[in-house]
């Protein structure tokens, strides 16, 4: 008894994080969910749900619960075990994957040495899921979907990984703590190293098959891709590893270029004012909430509206906890879940944002893209931040060094979509060259 | 254990890597087959080695029910073939059993039926931008396009209280006479929609994905094009200056001035391009009838009962999707004795074989896309 004692005391704050991310995330990804319904309402000039709730606000736990009760069908042929257990990796992959996330200084399950690479590497691990789903669906479009996801990851991963090298070359650790602590009073990497921000933007799109990278799961092609056997639960587990893992390339971003925790301008002493954003901010949400609430056609909305705008005032007076001096040691904490959450957000607006603006590619030209363009500028990309980070050591001014190993940087991509440029400038039916030269 | 599970299909090869063709049903239910379109595609990776195109599961028998009606009933039929330009079906019918009466259309009822015409190509292409624009991936211009659409549609109902099977034109002209604002609402979209396709230009015609996705896709060529009898903009934008409107005019097109787009190279790009620029020159055809329309009546004479002489028939109408022609076999009863309809798209239906071969799955969609198939008017 008294060990377990123990061991509750040692792990308790990881345990009851443990617990909070296991608990909010589906929620969070849900919620994602309706944004991203909402988003797309916005851009394409209608309003998305309107119904469950006051402005759909309720849409995602309706659907969650929809899915829940729907019934389970696993096809004959299908291989039933692989069949059950293939959404249980990916969403398990994507879960495991917070356990080294830092939201905040003191937020974090655990902190470790490794972290970054522990993070690229269990979420990686959610390929197989896919892979093991399409293949045990045993269906044409299923395959295609698992084969086309296969390339495609294996293809981006690298990418991805290159550019957060940049990231960690910079930062000269893995530890995603000491990561956010090395932007600290200084620059943010992104500032730093802004083509591997932008190939590590595109190559998480990618990676975790969003539009215009979405071929594993292309609607209008292969029906759903790898997901097209799977129903209810199942189907929503999927669905829920999906937005888990945007909201873990998402954190990575956040944590590697886009200073973590950090509020923006923290090392401008005359723009501490934004330190009174986190509270206004959710003052203001509540507000128009409470503005709404008698609008509401139904007296049940007009509760929920309410409800609403209580939880945004709690929230509010949260993030104005810091301002009482007897718990001003809690700023960094509170508001660091504030701003992180907050670049996060931006970081999957961008993702939307992409999404509803683009046509999506085919499998040949993004395997083109991946491999002539996104896999060696990122390896040009970490020689540029060695020479930077060199050119810092040898006392070269910031300016100078950035220009010169970014505008360097800069011209060998140019280069690259000239060779690419050149390569497409011969349209035709992809391959099969007999047919082209007769 | 997977490898034996999909070979084994009768059909199917080995491939040059030594793996084994697949074989996959698209459709007849699928998000992007447009309606009820099956394609068999033959499969080595994801390159298509040969497919084939099983139609006939909307069948209605649209031309044999033409014979048990008398010429007025059969009217609203053919606005379900073609579903989505229900108004041009109509059109076409219409002047064909006047050409079979030797009636003529009054010159109001004419021009009225020209500026509804144009407007329901426009909705038409409309559809088929968004719909292709979200096979293709782009899933927002869809949207915008329905908006217009709308519009479009609005003034179809405040004319004949329909959207889509609107059964606008009567034999002899028209029913119901323009309502009152008719004139200033078509100019007011018109003279709207033209800033409308900058804005659906602006988000496809300069993306690179878009042109990565479309140019050198499904080419067809112009002789292939003529061989295969393809009409419409699959035939202009293989190059070929053909459009009915021009080459035979009917209702009041000889009237207007507008121009015939035609592309180059005959692939998916120059399809999008002869699409977008008609709509504008649609517009403009609109914008030019809507200006004056002509005083008096809108019936000419023909009987309550008709019954044509004895003889044939063969009128064929520019529909937004080709050709559309009317044959019609009358016995001098007030039944047709025979109707046969040539449908666009089950004509350039024909050239997908062609298009796709050799293609990736993905380019599938794009060129039954393209081909701007309606499977109601295909099945007939």
């Amino acid at each position: 008894m008294s060990a377990l004692l123990e061991f509750l005391k040692t792990y308790m704050w990881p345990l009851i994080f443990a617990l909070v991310i296991v608990g909010v995330l589906p929620l969070l990804a849900g919620y994602v969910v309706l944004m991203e319904r909402k988003v797309m309402a916005d851009m394409q000039a209608r309003l998305g749900p309107m119904r469950v709730g006051p402005h759909g606000l309720l849409q995602p736990i309706a659907d969650a619960l929809k899915l829940l009760i729907k019934e389970d069908i696993i096809p004959e042929n299908a291989d039933k075990l692989v069949f059950w257990f293939a959404p249980v990796i990916s969403v398990t992959a994507a879960m495991l994957a917070y356990s080294a996330l830092a939201i905040g200084p003191f937020f974090q399950i655990a902190e470790l040495n490794i972290g970054l690479l522990f993070i690229v590497a269990v979420s990686s691990m959610g390929i197989f899921g896919i892979i093991l789903g399409g293949w045990a669906s045993n269906s044409h479009y299923s395959l295609l979907g698992a084969l086309r996801s296969t390339a495609q990851m294996i293809s981006y991963e690298t990418a991805a990984g290159l550019a957060l090298v940049g990231g960690v070359l910079l930062a000269g650790t893995l530890s995603t703590q000491k990561i956010v602590q090395a932007q600290q009073g200084g620059t943010w990497f992104v500032f730093v190293a802004p083509i591997g921000f932008f190939l590590y933007l595109v190559a998480s799109i990618a990676e975790t098959n969003r539009a215009p990278f979405d071929l594993p799961e292309a609607e209008s092609e292969l029906v759903a891709g790898y997901m097209t056997e799977y129903s209810g639960f199942r189907w929503a587990v999927y669905f829920l590893a999906e937005y888990a893992n945007m909201i873990v390339v998402a954190s990575i971003a956040t944590t590697l270029f886009l200073g973590g925790w950090l509020r923006p301008f923290g090392s401008i002493a005359a723009l501490d004012f934004l330190d009174f954003f986190p509270p206004l901010c959710f003052l203001g949400v509540a507000g128009y909430c409470f503005y709404r609430t008698p609008k509401q056609p139904e007296p049940i909305q007009s509760g929920v509206m309410a409800l609403f705008g209580g939880l945004c005032l709690l929230l509010a007076a949260a993030m104005a906890l810091p301002f009482v001096p007897a718990f001003a040691a809690s700023k960094a904490g509170v508001h660091g879940a504030f701003w992180f959450l907050l670049k996060v957000s931006l970081y999957i607006y961008s993702f939307m944002w992409i999404r509803f603006t683009f046509p999506r590619f085919r499998f040949d030209q993004l395997m083109k893209l991946g491999w002539y363009f996104m896999i060696p500028l990122s390896i040009v990309n970490v020689l540029g931040l060695g020479v930077y980070k060199v050119l810092r050591q040898l006392q070269w001014s910031r300016w100078p060094a950035f220009l010169l190993t970014t505008g360097g940087t800069l011209l060998v991509a140019i280069w690259l979509v000239w060779l690419a440029q050149r390569k497409v400038a011969v349209p035709g039916p992809v391959g099969d060259m007999t047919e082209a030269e007769g | 254990m997977a490898d034996t599970r999909i070979s084994g299909f009768p059909g199917a090869e080995q491939t040059v890597l030594g793996a084994d063709e697949i074989i996959i049903n698209m459709g007849p239910q699928h998000p992007s087959t447009h309606g009820v379109l099956r394609v068999k595609l033959r499969l080595d990776g994801e390159r298509i080695v040969d497919s084939e195109c099983i139609i006939g599961y909307l069948h209605r028998g649209v031309e044999k029910i033409a014979e048990h009606r008398s010429y007025q009933q059969f009217g609203p039929y053919v606005d379900r073939m073609d579903y989505v330009a229900a108004v041009s079906n109509g059109l076409g019918y219409c002047e064909a059993v006047e050409k079979l009466l030797g009636a003529e259309a009054p010159m109001r009822a004419k021009v009225v039926r020209t500026i509804l015409t144009e407007l329901q190509r426009i909705s038409s292409h409309l559809l088929w931008l968004g719909t292709h624009a979200i096979d293709i991936g782009a899933l927002t211009p869809l949207f915008y396009c329905l908006r217009e659409r709308e519009e479009i549609l609005k003034i179809f109902e405040k004319y004949c209280g329909a959207r889509l099977t609107t059964h606008a034109f009567r034999i002899g002209g028209l029913q119901y006479d323009t309502y009152d604002g008719f004139e200033q609402e078509v100019k007011r979209f018109c003279l709207d929609f033209v800033h409308r396709v900058d804005e659906y230009e602006q988000l496809l015609t300069e993306n690179r994905i878009w042109i990565a996705r479309t140019k050198g896709v499904g080419v067809l060529t112009a002789a292939d094009a003529i061989d295969m009898g393809a009409t419409g903009p699959v035939l202009r934008g293989s190059g070929v200056k053909w459009d009915i409107r021009k080459a035979m005019p009917y209702a009041a097109y000889d009237k207007y001035d507008f121009e015939i787009p035609i592309g180059k190279n005959g692939d998916t790009y120059d399809r999008y391009v002869v699409r977008m620029q008609e709509m504008r020159q649609s517009n403009r055809i609109c914008l030019q009838a809507i200006e004056d329309i002509p005083a008096g009546p809108i019936m000419g004479k023909v009987g309550k009962v008709l019954k044509p002489p004895v003889g044939e028939v063969y009128h064929s109408i520019e529909a937004p999707k080709g050709e559309l022609g009317y044959y019609i076999v009358s016995d001098g009863t007030t039944q047709p004795y025979r109707v046969r309809i040539r449908p666009p798209s089950f004509i350039n239906l024909e050239a997908l074989d062609k298009m796709i071969k050799g293609h990736l799955v993905a380019d599938v969609v794009a060129i039954i896309g393209t081909l701007d198939i309606v499977l109601g008017e295909v099945d007939r």
